[in-house]
């Protein structure tokens, strides 16, 4: 009896490349076998894992919206095999993809409420899928707020996007660089996110907080979303561990007793604040 | 000589020179296990005997026991030249251990310093037993197909453990080559050929090195004779370049023997 | 319900040949160097006879050591997946212990829920488990602490007891030992009444289970951990041992433009199972990984799947280098 092989993963056709920083990429994948396109579903938050065939697998958060059928989207650094790898492919190239894994942002729970993205450097990918998911169902929801920094203007990636969320007028959008990271035409604000934040006091009356970011910045994040009124079931988070199976078998990626893979990538603070310091 | 070591423990202990000392203990049914020692009081618990053979040397490299502080170490023959071969690979500078020394004849050894183990060392030269060189003979006079098919039967009995590596005092690298993978120089899976790969590659890394403890062998949970490995290049180095100190891989003489070179 | 049936002495040997001209695989323990592995035998006379736990366990016929879960070919780039090898044939188990047995329930807990693992699966499926119950254990024996027994049933489709003259009460506890014994029907005859329970071994209970689990949440911080792991040199020989270790690596392999992807065991004691390619490390330190292995074992697999991921066999504690002894550990930790 031939079960199918959940380690199998689907073969995918590299539709389009976008470099957005010198060692970051974007890729749009599209299935290879349409049927299995046309069947594919997956929801806000969730990841996969994507092959290189011969170097091995990594683990991304899916980038773009459900809302957007035929594709999915992927963003990486270049930091280690695979990623490397991964890097040197071509438009056209067959890639592998593994998924969709983990639990999902609960989106459909934020209907009425406004929301509150605060996120830097190459952590706005898991957060972009909710945005465009959001935007996408604009009517949904009321103010749409987007925080969002990095280290230099060079560093920011979906820099077309950002342009566009800047110009739409259902958007608040407010991008900063670390102070020495302007260039001379930088329109931006100039500061670390956690400041620049405080300074835009964004109301959390019927708001749900998504917060992604590098450790650092978490923590000094989080109490001034505390000082703005959050509490820590309404900021969401995606967290990342190492990971092989990516569907709770492997066991590396835990943290406690969840598995990142399973029981996350999507957290509460409330639930992260539970979790020992294990990620 | 039990006895002894508890007195030197308990004294260095409580004069504060030493913050643990390592030395061998009871443990399960008639097995000896290492013994973190950090207060005077529990210096009884050391004891010292013919089943005291673990190589203590390995936990000097490891960042959870230099965390406690100084130590000392209760060493043996074997764990003295491993001292001196850490303290010659700049594992540690004079003053950052203590070492209480004891005699292949059972004896209180005074190694107040890293150069009185070198000097230590010299005067007790590695040098493989009666019993050793049988064995090597008899896998010398076996076929090369033979010795190879001896080889891959024991290796196939490997599960990848590691306990080879994690019990040997020179397997201190951070980052193992085996754990490289830009680019993937051996494999990592329980295979014939990675098993191979590893056990030759970890024997070269040892050439010059190994000072015959035999804990890989002993830690090995399906003891294969990887022992005989290092052996073999123990006696080839001695053919090849002498008996001497020097790091045999690291060390140059015009004088070096080209014959490998056909 | 639980068949009792008798298979005399000889017919153990009868039962591995009939076996084998059936193409089914037997596996045993047999003597090898001076350790106890389990390998492929040809007949019951190779069976290794007075021990009390193989060194390795039985896990490689379900769950090897190396793997493979697929075969592919590269072009420029494009790949092509090639066809999946063909399973291999069905397997007979022979000589398990109960303690061995129990083990199965963790392994099926972690491959197969949720997410079926068809590699896994497709093994255990074709794979029969004869156990034999024991007769003598050690000191590093403590099935009876974490819900199991010399003579349990659990996990095994026939469990063979030796009683008095050599002969094995076979009780015959599954459809699959259904079938397994219908294969050589006149081998099984009609049990007496053999008693069973005094052909055990006596293995006293040494901690409270319940007590442990509910324990180990508030230790988690503790300096336990740290005291007792410093001697721990950071092998995978405990996990590997271990039959109820589960945790794997995938690694690629290329010749040239074929290549494979293996599925290969993996411990949580290794430094760079956590470790991210940042060079971030959740798990940094010893303490740290060692304690995961007694909170996955004992507080995380009972709590999210009702298995206790250890069923006392023993073997870590035999096979470890440095003597890092699981029962004396537990004991310690129900004294905290």
């Amino acid at each position: 009896m031939e079960e199918k092989n959940v380690y199998q993963p689907y073969l995918m056709r590299i539709a389009a490349i976008i470099d957005e920083t010198p060692d970051v990429k974007t890729f749009r994948l599209e299935f290879i076998n349409e049927e299995e396109g046309k069947n594919f579903k997956f929801a806000a938050g969730q990841f996969g894992e994507y092959s290189v065939f011969g170097e091995g697998e990594s683990t991304f958060c899916i980038a773009s919206s459900p809302t957007r059928e035929g594709y999915i989207e992927c963003t990486f650094r270049k930091v280690g095999r695979v990623t490397k790898a991964l890097a040197s492919r071509e438009i056209g190239d067959t890639v592998g993809f593994r998924g969709p894994y983990g639990n999902t942002f609960p989106i459909d729970q934020w209907k009425g409420k406004s929301l509150l993205f605060v996120t830097g450097g190459i952590a706005l990918p898991p957060l972009r899928c909710v945005i465009w998911n959001a935007l996408d169902l604009r009517d949904n929801f009321k103010d749409v707020t987007i925080v969002y920094g990095a280290r230099s203007v060079n560093d920011l990636v979906y820099k077309h996007e950002l342009e566009e969320w800047g110009k739409r007028g259902d958007v608040k959008l407010i991008t900063t660089v670390d102070p020495g990271g302007e260039t001379k035409d930088w329109k931006g604000e100039i500061g670390f996110v956690p400041t620049v934040l405080e300074k835009a006091a964004p109301s959390s009356a019927n708001t749900i907080a998504l917060l992604c970011g590098p450790p650092i910045m978490i923590k000094l994040t989080m109490p001034v979303l505390t000082k703005l009124g959050f509490s820590p079931d309404n900021i969401f988070t995606t967290l990342e561990n190492r990971m092989k199976c990516g569907i709770g078998k492997c066991g590396r990626c835990n943290v406690g007793k969840y598995f990142v893979c399973k029981d996350g990538p999507v957290f509460t603070f409330a639930q992260v604040n539970q979790l020992p310091p294990e990620y | 000589m039990q006895d002894k070591i508890r007195q030197k423990a308990r004294e260095l202990l409580s004069s504060g020179a030493v913050k643990v000392v390592i030395g061998y203990g009871e443990g399960t049914g008639s097995r000896v296990r290492a013994l973190f020692i950090q207060r005077p009081e529990d210096a009884d618990r050391l004891i010292m005997d013919e089943r005291c053979v673990q190589n203590l040397a390995v936990y000097l490299t490891k960042h959870e026991v230099r965390a406690i502080g100084k130590p000392a170490i209760v060493a043996k023959m074997p764990v003295i030249r491993s001292i001196n071969q850490l303290a010659y690979e700049e594992q540690f500078n004079e003053g950052d251990i203590a070492v209480i020394g004891i005699s292949d004849s059972d004896e209180l050894v005074d190694l107040p310093d890293l150069t009185s183990v070198r000097e230590y060392a010299a005067k007790n030269p590695l040098l493989l037993t009666a019993e050793e060189r049988a064995e090597l003979d008899k896998l010398e006079t076996m076929t090369r197909e033979e010795r190879w098919n001896y080889w891959l039967e024991e290796l196939s009995n490997c599960i990848k453990c590691y306990a080879c590596r994690a019990s040997c005092p020179m397997c201190y690298c951070p980052r193992c080559t085996v754990e490289v993978n830009q680019p993937q120089w051996i494999s990592v899976p329980a295979h014939e050929i990675g098993n191979v790969e590893w056990h030759i590659m970890r024997a070269m890394h040892l050439a010059g090195r190994c000072v015959n403890c035999g804990e890989c062998t002993r830690a090995c949970p399906v003891k294969i004779p990887l022992r005989l490995l290092n052996q073999r290049i123990i006696a080839d180095i001695a053919v090849n370049f002498g008996q001497s100190e020097d790091y045999a891989l690291a060390a140059f003489n015009p004088n070096d023997k080209e014959d490998f070179i056909r | 319900m639980i068949d009792k049936k008798l298979l005399q002495k000889g017919s153990l040997d009868e039962l591995v040949k009939k076996l084998k001209s059936g193409g089914t695989r037997v596996f045993a323990p047999v003597e090898k160097g001076g350790k106890v592995l389990f390998d492929e035998v040809d007949s019951a006379a190779a069976m290794a006879r007075d021990y009390v736990q193989t060194t390795l366990s039985a896990k490689d016929v379900i769950l090897p050591r190396c793997e493979e879960m697929m075969r592919f070919t590269t072009g420029q780039g494009t790949v092509t997946m090639e066809k999946a090898p063909d399973l291999p044939p069905p397997a007979v188990v022979l000589g398990v212990r109960p303690c061995d047995a129990r083990s199965i329930a963790v392994v099926n807990a972690v491959y197969l829920k949720d997410y079926n693992d068809a590699l896994y699966k497709s093994k255990i499926d074709n794979t029969t488990i004869v156990g034999i119950s024991c007769a003598k254990c050690d000191e590093y024996c403590f099935c009876t602490s974490v819900n199991g027994s010399p003579g349990d049933t659990e996990g095994s489709d026939i469990l063979l007891t030796e009683v008095d003259g050599g002969n094995y009460l076979a009780e015959i506890v599954t459809e699959k030992g259904k079938a397994l014994a219908a294969m050589a029907p006149e081998l099984f005859t009609a049990a007496g009444s053999e008693d069973k329970a005094k052909h055990l071994a006596d293995v006293k209970v040494q901690f409270d289970l319940k007590a442990v689990e509910k324990k180990l949440p508030g230790v988690f911080d503790g300096e336990v951990w740290i005291t007792q792991s410093l001697r721990c040199i950071g092998c995978g020989t405990c996990s590997y041992v271990c039959p109820a270790c589960t945790c794997f690596d995938i690694q690629d392999e290329t010749d040239g433009n074929r290549g494979v992807r293996l599925r290969c065991w993996d411990s949580c004691g290794f430094g760079q199972f956590t470790l991210h390619t940042s060079g971030h490390n959740p798990r940094e330190v010893q303490s740290q990984r060692w304690r995961q292995r007694i909170m996955h074992k004992f507080s995380y697999q009972p709590d999210q799947l009702q298995v206790t991921g250890c069923v006392g066999c023993g073997r870590c504690s035999r096979a470890c280098p440095v003597d890092m002894n699981i029962l004396q550990h537990i004991k310690d930790i129900e004294a905290q």
